[in-house]
């Protein structure tokens, strides 16, 4: 089957093992050593790795698009934000009347805003399988109406980079309004449980961390059929030369959008691992800055290469954590020197760097490869 | 003999000084004690008997009768508790009141609210007030305050001054204060319910003569119902049509804001096709310099203003150069990275003011020649700041179209764009073309930072706020296509405020970009695509 093919691959075993060997070093550091133990890993630790495993799926889903596709998408954020708020909505409903108001149906804003009924795109999401369900499907909805507009009338390129950007901005703006009710800039917070567990526990978060690294798992596995597939080397010809494959005979608009649809729902389940891990959803996860710094993590760990997106996504984000923490003014100096950087000096990121190292180990007579160009 | 009658001479020499001595003080105290009696009547609790010694005030011609009437309309006429004397309040913003004798006008010392005792009035007594200083204007004042007088007393004439208005009527030179005192006059007439005064009141666009005109269709007596509710349709469709006018003129205001940001945008992205997404911080540049130059020659904001034209354009096509030689010429041939490092620039540049400068925003000081609006009508005024971009945008434009068609860099940048290879082979040097291009593209986003910050607030954020808008503009009106960068920012400016009144600014906005995705899909290349090779760029 299409889908095991990957295990055959020896890079998705390595990726796996080091996934499985460091998602179970967590756990075991942080159950079995006592707290205050130099080894021991905090809970507060957990959940920031649990966030850097749903930024790396995020990553990944943007690679697929990115690297194999060759479709910069500058909106990214928006479906990571839409699946975030579909898990944000099922988390606001199951408060119940523990909320300030003690409202039974409406969560406290709604309250607060004087509604007198929930809106119709708030029903169902009292119950977990159609919030679950609408977290793939509404950004999936999005991207497939989104791309079948774009992809059949061939924007491409710089083009469709610039308006995923507008679609995301045009998106911020929208859940920023109070009317439409999100919760305006405030966004959706103060959750309490998931599935019945208190998300205040420290079981709960482990829990969600090993669920954000089952979930990359996964979701590398299928990005990585996809591209070993046939699909994916029609992909990968469509990002080389587009007009070329039309001329094969190949309806390059219609791989186009499937793999954009599939790109985006894994963007969504992202978003819905993280909401519950920080607790709050709110419209800045729209900014189309965010969005583009994903991109950025994609090209720092070297683009077409779904690892390296993971590698970029975890490095990124630990030095963001790490320079906020010490000296906050230094950090876009920095993010913006690592774009130049990266952009000029490392076109295939820190991933190109590891199999040039590999190749020249295995072959020290190989020419480098010929690159491909955007 | 001569000397009792030099004696004489002296002795009523004397008594005419000492009289005349004795008298000036006399006379200034005689003032003083007839003010505070004035004001002291004013001091009761009837607003009956306020309103009498207003009159009482009026007539007494008294010099200062004016401040008081203006004092006492801005419950600024206050008595303090200690001596009965009565000041008015200059200043009253913090804890203590800074406070002028009422009667000399010396300014006394600081006293806090607690030693005051405010004389209070009525809305009656507000529009009596209203009227009485209007007349008094009326009569005194320049052209300007004339007008302004003739304007006060639409819908607040009383049948007392009916009489000196009429008369005033006829003195009056100017036309424009004419029409005023009649439409006052007529306003009054009408309220009597005279219907021949509806005539006079057709087509104004003053709030108060439309108020009486409602009065008026509410009537009893057929006749001026008619009438009145004629006059108010009249009066509806010169409105709609000053709002309309007002509209586009917001419209045009913010679409050439619009089109200067993204002018700049259409030579580098469209002619040269690097994708600069710094170009929003070269516009933040072109504001700071703005600020630069008002601190460097402060109390002369207009000269610094137009010295930051030039200081502008230069700052930014510095920066811009060194962006172009710094990142991008490593990065030719492949947009998307272009795209992603100049983003990282971006971030730099902003991080860089924030950190030099300060992350506030800073204010930008409007010159006098800029500030003020033109009066059209009563409806409609337009802001002289927002005419003066439009006019800035208009003549940026005209440069660059200019430079573009007229000039030997005009024709270098196209034959470079083009071609390079063949450009090159004809003696082209297409790197120095590039460096100019992309500074001339940098230098105009520098022209728009000057524009912007007379509109909003110079910040580090300025220029993301742009730069999305700016791709639009320049993708909606057609890549490489100047014509369609004005085009479609002007358009994409007066769509944005006519969607604005029904649907808010941040709607109109979503709906603005919702609109240019569809409208891409539709056509990918813009309104005026480009025709011929230069397509398959």
């Amino acid at each position: 089957m299409w889908l095991t093919r990957p295990f055959n691959e020896r890079s998705t075993q390595i990726f796996l093992l080091v996934l499985t060997v460091a998602v179970t070093a967590v756990t075991i550091l942080h159950l079995a050593v006592p707290a205050g133990h130099p080894l021991y890993v905090s809970g507060y630790t957990v959940g920031l790795l649990g966030k850097y495993l749903t930024y790396a799926l995020l990553a990944v889903a943007v690679d697929l698009v990115w690297g194999y596709l060759g479709i910069l998408s500058l909106g990214h954020g928006a479906f990571f934000a839409i699946g975030g708020y579909a898990m944000g909505m099922y988390l606001m409903r199951q408060i119940g009347d523990r909320g300030t108001y003690g409202d039974p149906i409406l969560p406290d804003f709604m309250v607060f805003l004087n509604w007198d009924s929930l809106p119709w795109y708030w029903y169902g999401f009292d119950m977990a399988w159609f919030a679950f369900a609408m977290v793939l499907l509404a950004p999936g909805a999005l991207a497939l109406v989104f791309g079948w507009l774009a992809f059949r009338s061939r924007v491409t390129g710089v083009y469709l980079s610039i308006i995923t950007q507008a679609m995301t901005f045009a998106l911020m703006l929208a859940f920023f309004r109070n009317e439409m009710g999100f919760g305006g800039n405030n966004g959706l917070t103060d959750f309490r449980e998931l599935l019945g567990f208190d998300l205040r526990s420290g079981a709960t978060r482990l829990g969600l961390f090993i669920a954000s690294g089952v979930a990359l798992a996964l979701g590398y596995v299928i990005c990585r059929s996809i591209v070993a597939s046939k699909l994916g080397r029609v992909c990968v010809a469509t990002r080389d030369a587009e007009a070329r494959t039309r001329f094969l005979g190949y309806r390059v608009e219609r791989f186009q959008l499937f793999v954009f649809v599939v790109s985006a729902m894994l963007a969504g389940v992202a978003g819905a691992l993280y909401v519950p891990q920080v607790g709050i959803i709110n419209p800045s996860e729209f900014d189309p800055l965010f969005s583009i710094e994903i991109v950025l993590w994609v090209a720092l760990g070297g683009r077409a290469s779904l690892y390296g997106a993971v590698i970029g996504a975890v490095l990124v984000n630990y030095a963001k954590t790490v320079f906020t923490g010490v000296m906050p003014d230094a950090w876009l100096f920095a993010l913006g020197g690592l774009f130049v950087f990266v952009t000029v000096f490392l076109p295939k990121g820190v991933a190109g760097l590891l199999a040039r190292r590999a190749r020249r180990r295995d072959d020290p007579d190989a020419t480098p490869e010929k690159e491909a160009t955007a | 003999m001569r000397i009792p009658c030099y004696a004489v001479t002296t002795r009523i020499v004397t008594c005419l000084l000492i009289s005349l001595l004795s008298w000036l003080p006399m006379t200034a105290a005689a003032q003083e004690q007839d003010g505070q009696a004035l004001l002291e009547a004013l001091d009761t609790r009837s607003f009956d008997d306020k309103s009498e010694a207003i009159t009482a005030i009026i007539e007494s011609e008294h010099e200062r009768a004016d401040v008081w009437l203006q004092a006492l309309l801005d419950s600024d006429l206050q008595r303090l508790k200690d001596d009965g004397r009565f000041v008015i309040a200059v200043d009253s913003a913090g804890l203590d009141v800074s406070i002028e004798d009422a009667i000399t006008g010396e300014s006394m010392d600081d006293v806090t609210r607690r030693d005051l005792d405010r004389l209070t009035i009525n809305n009656a007594l507000r529009s009596q007030l209203r009227s009485a200083i209007s007349l008094v204007e009326l009569y005194a004042g320049d052209r300007d305050a004339r007008l302004d007088a003739a304007e006060g007393l639409i819908g607040d004439v009383e049948e007392d001054q009916v009489e000196p208005l009429t008369n005033r009527l006829d003195e009056e030179p100017s036309a424009a204060v004419r029409d005023r005192l009649n439409q006052a006059l007529a306003v009054y007439r009408l309220n009597q319910g005279d219907v021949e005064a509806v005539e006079v009141l057709s087509g104004s666009l003053n709030s108060n003569i439309r108020v009486a005109l409602n009065r008026a269709a509410q009537s009893d007596d057929p006749l001026v119902v008619d009438a009145a509710t004629a006059a108010l349709a009249d009066i509806e469709q010169n409105l709609k049509i000053s709002r309309a006018a007002e509209t586009l003129y917001f419209g045009l205001s913010m679409g050439s804001v619009l089109v200067l940001a993204a002018i700049g945008l259409a030579i580098t992205f469209g002619v040269m096709g690097v994708i600069n997404m710094a170009h929003g911080e070269l516009i933040m540049l072109g504001a700071y310099t703005t600020w630069a130059m008002q601190q460097l020659l402060p109390g002369q904001p207009g000269l610094a203003l137009i010295l930051a034209i030039p200081a502008g354009f230069m700052v930014s096509a510095l920066v811009g150069v060194a962006i172009e030689r710094g990142v991008i010429q490593f990065l030719k041939g492949r947009p998307l990275e272009t795209l992603l490092a100049t983003f990282g620039v971006s971030l730099i540049l902003q991080q860089l003011v924030r950190t030099v400068i300060s992350p506030q925003n800073r204010t930008v000081i409007t010159p006098e020649w800029m500030s003020g609006s033109l009066v059209v009508n009563d409806a409609l005024s337009l802001t002289l700041n927002r005419m003066y971009v439009i006019g800035f945008a208009l003549v940026v434009f005209a440069a660059l179209i200019l430079v573009m068609r007229r000039t030997r860099l005009g024709l270098e940048v196209r034959a470079v764009t083009q071609n390079r290879a063949m450009a090159r082979s004809m003696g082209i040097r297409a790197t120095r073309v590039d460096i100019m291009t992309f500074a001339l593209g940098s230098g105009v986003a520098g022209l728009a930072g000057v524009a912007l910050s007379q509109l909003t607030n110079v910040g580090p954020n300025l220029g993301q706020s742009y730069i999305i808008d700016s791709f639009m503009v320049v993708v909606f009106g057609g890549v490489g296509n100047l014509w369609g960068t004005l085009v479609a920012g002007m358009s994409l400016g007066v769509i944005n405020q006519v969607l604005e009144p029904w649907a808010g600014a941040v709607l109109a906005k979503i709906i603005v970009l919702v609109f240019i995705i569809l409208f891409i899909q539709k056509r990918p290349r813009g309104l005026f695509p480009q025709k011929g090779r230069a397509a398959e760029g």
